[in-house]
């Protein structure tokens, strides 16, 4: 299969501790709906874990749903696992509730996009379409 | 005077001549919206109630009077004007030292009673320097890791003189050990402590997701603490049943006022089984339900609640005692129903849901804070917030007299909706095996996450207004200042509790922690053992660990999307 007709491959995580699934739960209900392949983690995934599922389901992207305010800690640990393990190019994004004022800070450490409360399920299909394509390999 | 004005009003009661000669020209006139008219819930709402929606309706059975079953109107005969609800506002972050700090600011400010939030790791068992903790520590309520911590955090209060409420469910029967703890140093009596421990691990599996140890373990360590505080800590609430996290993880009013009552159903069978009378344990029970916005639907839930809960105690469990019968209730705004955009807008959304919540005839109320969906709140939206229950309380009037909005025939209406509802899910829970089994089968999980679904998609839709969200979203003004938890909290932390093992007598330690296994393994109360090794200064996750090691963990199964 060439790379422009397989689907994109999508993993939606929670990592550390926190247990607010509904979010997440819905974002990859919304993204499977809108015709991408999802996998949910579940709950309570270290970095190292969501890094290899996501090296071992060979996904393009990875949506991680933080509201326990760990953000500043979790997403740079896992940006840091992906380029260790040659995942580099996988598109990392996020959402949950996440002060404006982390925001610029965890862009610049390579995560793509942030949506925070509020973001509607479309907003977060439309900047998938656009923003994550199939990893070559 | 228009002409309609002038026309001889239609008999009352004839509900159909009014359609027919009033209703009809006026519909054909100017229509009405589009709707659909439903509750936040999607429950369908009537153009007009009448007294036709009442039909058969016995208000002396369905009703009653305020303190007298079915307690419809209100557990207490007096209700608010013997004295108004408790206003208990939640609180923790960061430090021992930090979260007492507040607790003095919160007293000094009128309230009446504490309420301990935890930080992840503590409601997860696990102690401040764990892997698992790392970047949690403090940020959505205060770390506790020994007794030293409890021992600051209740610094300068005496525990006889307040009530408090811990929402803590996994480790709950750690947090209790260590509040006797304290109070065994401060020389207070455990029989004159009042207060509430969360202790509700059934909504865990459903909603919340903080579990430790499998559902069957985890039954027993509340039984134990059932058994262990009807004898020694008689005024202590031993379960506050929780809709609330039912609610906020995206469930339906009714499916709130539905699993949380099959889960208190499902406590009081584990009671029952244990050898307990039904009537030694039931009164220690509460409840903790959400006010979300959909006013009215708020307030006939929580009004089908107290009579429902009456009716299974009497009818099902043939409990003799009044306590047993009438629903003690706090409730909690919905923090699921606020928005970052326009912060202040969640002010008045708070103010109309702890409305409902007073109308609806709770015990005690948190308001929450404008803030809550950008960070843990900031003293100034917390006295806002408070502030808020004293204007509802002192101000509004809605205090003067008992269940104002009994006999209204769409509040009533709305009422019966919402028990036959509730009463339908607990009758497939039942055929099911009870709660227990649901929740293996993700029966309440499922329910919750398709009407969490549906819900989102008709905001994103623009079904279902959303003020500042999806409608009316210009003008954000500026952002209100967040209270802000830093890695220093995380680091002084992890060297207090280094400090503690450190210090504390080793020997006592590893005998509390080993006769405490062997309760586990065995038939014990396991109450007295992990009070020893709270005395001992064993931690929480090493206590947690030492039951794990015997009851193992809880792992979710195929998760529904």
């Amino acid at each position: 299969m060439t790379a422009a007709a397989r689907k994109v491959r999508l993993l939606v995580g929670k990592v550390g501790l926190d247990g607010h699934d509904r979010g997440a739960k819905i974002i990859a209900r919304a993204l499977r709906d809108a015709g991408f392949e999802v996998i949910y983690t579940g709950l309570h995934q270290t970095p190292e874990m969501v890094v290899a599922t996501a090296l071992q389901e060979d996904v393009d992207g990875i949506g991680l749903s933080i509201l326990s305010g760990a953000h500043l800690t979790l997403f740079p640990k896992i940006l840091r696992l992906l380029k260790e393990k040659d995942g580099g190019d996988i598109v990392v994004f996020g959402g949950g509730i996440i002060p404006d004022e982390d925001a610029p800070g965890l862009l610049e450490a390579g995560v793509r996009a942030l949506f925070t409360p509020g973001a509607s399920t479309r907003e977060v299909i439309d900047w998938v379409q656009q923003n994550v394509v199939p990893r070559r390999r | 005077m228009s002409r309609d004005d002038r026309r001889t009003p239609t008999r009352a009661g004839d509900r159909r001549a009014w359609e027919e000669t009033v209703l009809e020209p006026a519909l054909r006139r100017r229509g009405e919206r589009p709707g659909p008219f439903t509750t936040v819930s999607d429950l369908p709402i009537e153009r007009l109630y009448t007294a036709e929606d009442l039909a058969g309706w016995d208000p002396a059975a369905r009703l009653g009077h305020p303190g007298e079953p079915p307690y419809t109107r209100g557990i207490h005969p007096t209700m608010y004007r013997g004295r108004p609800w408790t206003m208990r506002q939640f609180a923790g972050f960061g430090s021992a030292a930090d979260t007492n700090r507040r607790f003095h600011y919160l007293l000094e400010h009128g309230q009446h009673g504490l309420s301990v939030a935890f930080d992840l790791p503590t409601l997860m068992g696990r102690d401040s320097d764990d892997a698992l903790a790392d970047g949690e520590v403090g940020k959505e309520g205060v770390a506790i890791d020994t007794l030293e911590d409890m021992e600051t955090l209740f610094r300068g209060i005496p525990l006889g003189e307040v009530s408090t409420s811990m929402t803590i469910n996994a480790p709950a029967v750690v947090l209790l050990a260590m509040y006797l703890g304290v109070a065994e140093k401060q020389g207070i009596p455990s029989a004159s402590l009042e207060g509430t421990i969360q202790n509700d691990i059934l909504k865990e599996y459903i909603a919340q997701k903080e579990w430790i140890y499998p559902p069957a373990p985890s039954m027993r360590i509340i039984t134990d603490m059932i058994a262990f505080c009807a004898e020694r800590v008689p005024k202590w609430n031993t379960i506050s049943i929780s809709g609330y996290h039912i609610r906020e993880a995206g469930s339906t009013a009714v499916q709130e006022l539905a699993f949380t009552l099959a889960d208190g159903l499902a406590y009081v069978e584990a009671g029952r089984a244990r050898g307990l009378p039904v009537d030694a344990f039931v009164p220690r029970l509460s409840f903790f339900f959400n006010a979300h916005i959909d006013f009215f639907e708020e307030i006939a839930k929580l009004r089908a609640a107290r009579r429902m809960w009456c009716r299974f105690m009497q009818q099902r469990f043939g409990a003799l005692d009044p306590r047993s019968w009438t629903l003690r209730t706090h409730v909690q705004t919905a923090g699921c129903s606020l928005t970052a955009q326009q912060p202040y807008n969640n002010v008045v959304r708070v103010a109309v849901q702890a409305l409902a919540a007073a109308l609806g005839g709770t015990q005690s109320l948190h308001t929450n804070s404008l803030d809550e969906t950008l960070a843990l709140p900031s003293e100034e939206s917390v006295r806002i917030a408070l502030r808020t229950q004293q204007i509802i309380a002192e101000e509004s009037g809605v205090t003067n007299t008992i269940d104002p909005l009994g006999g209204s025939y769409f509040v009533e209406a709305l009422t019966e909706r919402m028990e036959r509802d509730a009463l339908d899910y607990i009758t497939r829970i039942d055929a099911m095996g009870g709660m227990v089994t649901a929740i293996e089968q993700g029966f309440p999980q499922r329910e919750i996450a398709e009407a969490a679904y549906r819900y989102q998609r008709q905001i994103d839709g623009g079904e279902k207004t959303l003020v500042g969200v999806n409608k009316y979203t210009e003008g954000s003004g500026p952002p209100p200042a967040l209270l802000r938890v830093g890695g220093e909290v995380e680091i002084a932390q992890k060297g207090r509790l280094a400090a503690v093992r450190a210090r504390r007598d080793a020997g006592r330690h590893r005998r509390a922690l080993r006769d405490l296994g062997a309760a586990a393994a065995g038939a014990d109360n396991l109450v007295p053992h992990v009070l020893e090794a709270v005395r001992s200064y064993a931690s929480v996750q090493e206590i947690c660990d030492t039951l794990k090691a015997v009851f193992g963990t809880y792992r979710e199964g195929a998760v529904h999307l």
